[in-house]
């Protein structure tokens, strides 16, 4: 009885729900809807990408000149301290403003930009899915991440080392710096903000590896789903395998801090390597996390410009299953000078090697992709193909950093620095403005202006380049990795980065104004503003989407291209 | 005798000019270097040409965009790996895919190419680019497991290791270690003990009053109170640790192309031998904390004769400022 109740109130409820779509607050806070469930995720994503960008605008500040500038006086004004105080006290906010941004980007903007928004929006209208498996999942998936971000920022504001504010342990939080060396609770609220942000993104990982595996549409089998779908599938299964890893280090870490364990202490026959290990098991596929959507972003993409179908498809789908698997099995490389015999070194750099041949194979697919292509120049294209070289840059210097033998020189300096920022910050990022410039007619139904797009491209493209290939030269000469201050020898070098940083901003701020043109100017942009190089299902329907779409599922045929 | 000011031109004896040479030594790009640093130095307020491209010897040199000098065996198949087969491989690679490219946006654009293929695969091709780099990662990997054998193997007298040679079985010959050096890191400065004499003295790094009035001349944030003198010539066993309270920091000396993390509870062990006397700075090179910074690492190598001398007034005295009396000043 109470079942049928039930059953009919949902009934009744779920028909009401057709005919009303939810507004004001109650469509956003409430929100079980794919779309604007992504589009909360990409405000997110932004929101924390500035205030990412800002704390390395910090740091690129004091790096400009040799000596210490800035932070003692930043120090002196959030904290009220002075003199050899505020000194102290600025050196080890610097540190706290390197552990921040990084896991701000890393959590709070890259994350959720591409699983969070881009999957999010993207992935269901790719297979022809109403909507995803789990809405309310996704709910509570995307709002468990303003309070994780907001524990970050709050540890910034609760002792970390004794008589300092904020936890400078970097984003990697290696114990005992982590533990005995951060006796206050700042290291508390970094490791509750992680379990939190990493709930969130099993969550939103269960729910597109279901979506993904049962709603596809009829006749879109796996081998026939675009590319970007496969990205999606791939990650959100590294998500899942990676993050409960992590939950467990750091849970082993709160408890070393807080419950008398010794887990990571040699004092009690614990171990500090062993975190390494676990943080590495979780964190080398992290860094694919990051960069697999963007892959299938920009197949999309130079496929959809070149007016022609993605090349090699099926090699471009298990070349990303590929690196996700050999992802797992190359974590201690982070980790060559910690003490690790000869053997298990040759076999990280082995195994590490590996992983250059299926990026390579994606890397010349894309270029074959254009090849024959009659391609329009387009701004989603040009962020694209500024993807593909930058993204070439930094992971030929994996290679080098993947001998362990070279690594000795490198490990621990700019040239790692470097490195990663090439294949995150101009990799990953570049793959998330030209999603973004892609798919921005549909999301907003407005054309935003070419120029504005293209002007924010060739800006950013100077200003990252700036930033971070002197600091190639940098790790070469020896300068360490998250130094307040430097040997003046290094003057130079730094100053041409700070210079580039300066540059970025001014890119922002054209990628802001751009966004505000595009929304206030309203030049509608039709179903599929690109023409027949855009071929998958989201070009379909109208821009922006309907609330609800596919109430009549699209069938496809066995004959489609991908 | 140890160098006041040692000599950083790029013309020192030991560099083989001869064709190949300067091909697997990397002076090619040290002067590809320096030439797009000189264009680049020309730009106001940067700096002035002769700074940028030096190398520096033991310390970076204003404007280095280069590893720094090798002193050791060591940092000797470093350079040959890192300029001689990975510079080259990866600069090829960026300038191929470069290359395809600027081919695809001027013959493949809409105006030049208003009709797209329809190609979607082409075995041949694929299996190139499976196999070439697969090819090419085998290159690599030979003289990279040289290269980090050689790293982790202390010396016993007997073995031959690469040198510059990186390609070859091994030709240079390394005596057995006779000094063993244990390095402790401590927040924030460095302890080390002569372990077989027993005696153990603190480094710390000097601030800008201190240089003046101490060392005049040294780098900034490089200089230390006590440096660890050990002997030319001869193979140290550095032993690396860190107080069994502390943090985790790590030992480096670019110079001699070593980097091993000091652990709390862990006693690692890497070796070097200096070919060259003078001053080798290095830096801690773990994050642990606020003066993570300012924990430099300051190594002097002098002759034997100086060395022997020194450790003996150590031995006698238990201090270290009557032993390093009997060195020259810096």
């Amino acid at each position: 009885m109470a079942n049928t109740a039930h059953l009919e109130a949902h009934a009744t409820g779920h028909t009401a729900h057709d005919h009303h779509t939810p507004t004001g607050w109650r469509r956003w806070v409430f929100s079980t809807n794919h779309k604007d469930i992504g589009i909360m995720y990409l405000v997110f994503a932004i929101i924390s990408g500035v205030v990412g960008g800002l704390l390395s605008g910090a740091m690129r500040l004091e790096l400009q000149e040799p000596g210490i500038q800035i932070f003692h006086g930043l120090a002196a004004m959030a904290y009220g301290v002075e003199g050899d105080a505020a000194l102290d006290a600025g050196k080890h906010m610097f540190n706290v403003f390197v552990s921040a941004h990084a896991l701000i980007m890393v959590f709070f903007t890259v994350m959720p930009a591409t699983m969070g928004g881009f999957a999010n929006y993207f992935a269901p209208l790719m297979i022809g899915a109403p909507d995803t498996a789990f809405p309310r999942i996704n709910n509570i998936a995307f709002w468990l991440l303003p309070p994780a971000l907001l524990l970050t920022v709050m540890s910034m504001f609760f002792e970390g080392p004794s008589g300092a504010l904020g936890f400078g342990g970097g984003w990697t939080a290696y114990p005992p710096l982590a533990t005995s060396g951060h006796p206050g609770p700042a290291t508390d609220f970094v490791i509750f903000s992680l379990h939190v942000a990493g709930i969130s993104s099993i969550l939103g990982a269960i729910n597109l590896i279901t979506t993904i595996l049962n709603m596809r549409a009829p006749g879109m089998t796996l081998h026939k789903m675009p590319l970007f779908a496969w990205s999606v599938l791939v990650t959100a299964f590294l998500l899942l395998l990676a993050l409960p890893v992590l939950a467990g280090a750091i849970t082993m870490m709160l408890t070393d801090r807080n419950f008398g364990t010794t887990f990571f202490a040699p004092e009690g026959g614990g171990d500090p390597i062993l975190y390494q290990h676990l943080f590495w098991f979780f964190g080398h596929p992290e860094v694919y996390i990051m960069i697999l959507p963007g892959f299938g972003i920009i197949s999309h993409i130079v496929a959809t410009f070149s007016r022609k179908p993605v090349f090699g498809y099926m090699a471009m789908a298990y070349a990303m299953v590929a690196i996700g698997f050999v992802g797992f099995v190359v974590w201690a490389h982070h980790m060559y000078t910690t003490g690790l015999s000869l053997d298990v070194q040759r076999y990280f750099v082995a195994a590490t090697m590996v992983i250059a041949v299926p990026t390579g194979v994606k890397i010349f697919s894309w270029i074959a992709t254009m090849w024959g292509g009659s391609i329009t120049f387009r701004t989603p294209m040009l962020w694209a193909i500024g993807f593909i070289f930058l993204f070439t840059v930094g992971g030929v210097t994996g290679v080098v950093l993947a001998n362990a033998g070279a690594d000795r020189a490198l490990h621990d300096t700019y040239y790692v620095v470097a490195h990663f920022h090439y294949v995150l910050s101009l990799g990953a990022v570049f793959s998330i403005f030209a999603g973004w410039y892609y798919w921005f007619p549909k999301m907003f139904g407005y054309m935003y202006s070419e120029f504005l797009g293209k002007l924010h491209f060739w800006v950013m493209f100077i200003g990252v380049n700036l930033i971070f290939f002197p600091q190639h030269f940098l790790g070469l000469a020896g300068m360490p990795r998250r130094y307040v201050d430097y040997p003046d020898a290094f003057a130079l070098w730094n100053r041409v980065s700070s210079i580039g940083y300066y540059i970025t901003f001014v890119a922002m701020v054209i990628f802001f104004y751009a966004t505000w043109e595009a929304v206030r100017k309203k030049r509608l942009a039709g179903d599929n503003p690109w023409g027949d190089g855009a071929t998958t299902l989201e070009w379909t329907l109208s821009s922006p989407p309907p609330f609800h779409q596919f109430s009549t599922l699209p069938r496809i045929d066995s004959k489609d291209a991908h | 005798m140890p160098q006041k000011s040692p000599s950083f031109s790029l013309g020192a004896s030991r560099q083989n000019l001869s064709i190949r040479g300067y091909i697997v030594t990397g002076q090619f790009f040290k002067k590809m270097g320096a030439i797009a640093a000189t264009a680049l130095a020309l730009l106001p307020s940067m700096a002035s040409a002769q700074e940028i491209g030096a190398v520096g010897r033991g310390h970076p040199e204003p404007g280095q965009f280069h590893l720094q000098e090798s002193v050791t065996p060591i940092m000797d198949s470093i350079v040959a790996f890192h300029d001689g087969i990975l510079m080259w491989t990866i600069s090829l690679i960026v300038l191929l895919v470069l290359a395809l490219l600027v081919v695809i946006v001027v013959r493949f654009n809409a105006k030049a190419n208003p009709v797209p293929a329809r190609f979607t695969h082409n075995t041949l091709v694929e299996i190139i680019w499976t196999v070439v780099p697969i090819l090419v990662l085998v290159v690599i990997a030979i003289p990279s497991f040289g290269v980090l054998s050689d790293q982790m193997t202390i010396p016993d007298g007997e073995r031959k290791y690469l040198g510059a040679n990186v390609f070859s079985m091994g030709e240079v010959d390394v005596p057995a270690p006779t000094l063993t050096v244990k390095a402790s890191g401590e927040q924030w400065y460095w302890n080390y003990e002569y372990v077989d004499q027993g005696v153990a003295f603190d480094s710390n790094m000097l601030n800008d009053d201190e240089i003046a009035a101490l060392k005049p001349g040294q780098p900034r944030l490089l200089a230390v109170n006590n440096e660890l003198v050990v002997p030319v010539n001869t193979t140290v066993r550095m032993q690396i640790t860190a107080s069994p309270s502390g943090v985790i920091h790590a030992f480096a000396v670019p110079s001699f192309g070593i980097k091993v993390d000091a652990v709390p509870g862990r006693l690692n062990e890497t070796w070097f031998n200096s070919r060259e006397t003078g001053m080798f700075y290095g830096q801690c090179s773990e994050l642990c904390g606020k003066d993570h910074a300012f924990m430099p690492i300051g190594v002097r190598v002098v002759t034997a004769e100086e060395f022997e001398t020194f450790i003996a007034a150590f031995e006698e005295s238990r201090d270290y400022t009557v032993a390093v009396a009997t060195l020259p000043a810096l």
